[in-house]
């Protein structure tokens, strides 16, 4: 059980939107981190300097975050490390073949009015919620 | 020089938006995805708070010929509802729900050190290293 944090949440959300907002301005880009991080990955050498940048930000800023307010990263998660491994090997892959995240489709997407964008975060919301009632409500 | 700055101000922002709105809280997750336990709707709230930021400043950005420090803005441009998409993000959504992390609050998490969040974020980097290797192979 979590608190209910309507006010916070939507506080943070506008400094995202703010944060993608600023990408495009000036860099023209869309801010989807997988998209960001991943395209690093074989990224033409003057592609690198600006994606480089805002993951040195991205980890800067989580850095100053837990410092500040350390009650906002909880206590890790509860999966355990294989558990983990699994998901984690299942978000790298799936973000790329599925060209964005949480993000990229579900922010900016869905903000550009995108049907590609609108199918992708309506299938990993529907697919993370189904595996979250068979984990924690079905067996164990 | 200026641009990588700029981005990694935005990557901080980011970061923050995502630390306050509760996003790096892997419990806060799991629990905004279970619909029939004790759902937490908070996150709801970041997203919506993020597409409020962003859609009427993405109408108004890309107005404009061009962004400050590129020659043009990169857009998506697909509107196929393809394969690849519906797989990607179910697999996306099986390792979310399975972990609570999605690629930015998994590396804004890593930066508190915690043993999930660097096993997850590890995962997912080998996950989006191994798609790109195995997509060079393909020729695409």
């Amino acid at each position: 059980m979590t608190e209910f944090t309507p006010i916070a949440s939507t506080l943070g959300g506008i400094l995202i939107g703010l944060s993608s907002a600023l990408m495009l301005a000036w860099h023209g880009r869309i801010a989807g981190i997988s998209g960001i991080v991943g395209g690093l990955i074989g990224a033409r050498p003057d592609e690198r300097p600006w994606r480089l940048a805002f993951v040195a930000g991205l980890f800067g800023g989580g850095f100053f975050a837990f410092i500040v307010m350390p009650a906002q990263f909880g206590s890790g998660s509860p999966t355990s490390t294989i558990g983990l491994i699994a998901a984690g090997l299942l978000v790298g892959v799936g973000t790329r073949l599925g060209s964005g995240c949480t993000s990229g489709h579900g922010v900016c997407g869905i903000s550009r009015m995108s049907g590609r964008s609108l199918v992708a975060t309506a299938t990993f919301m529907a697919v993370a919620a189904a595996t979250v009632f068979v984990t924690h409500h079905v067996g164990s | 020089m200026k641009e990588a700055i700029i981005a990694a101000a935005g990557g901080v922002l980011f970061a923050m938006g995502l630390a306050i709105g509760g996003m790096t809280n892997p419990h806060k997750v799991l629990a905004f995805l279970d619909f029939t336990g004790d759902w937490d709707p908070s996150l709801a709230f970041v997203m919506g708070g993020a597409i409020l930021a962003y859609a009427p400043l993405y109408r108004v950005i890309t107005r404009r010929d061009r962004p400050r420090v590129s020659e043009r803005f990169h857009l998506p441009t697909r509107r196929d509802i393809d394969l690849k998409l519906l797989i990607g993000a179910s697999l996306f959504g099986i390792g979310w729900g399975l972990g609570g992390f999605c690629p930015g609050p998994a590396l804004v998490s890593a930066m508190s050190f915690g043993p999930s969040a660097l096993t997850f974020t590890a995962a997912m980097l080998v996950g989006m290293g191994g798609f790109s290797l195995w997509q060079r192979n393909q020729g695409g």
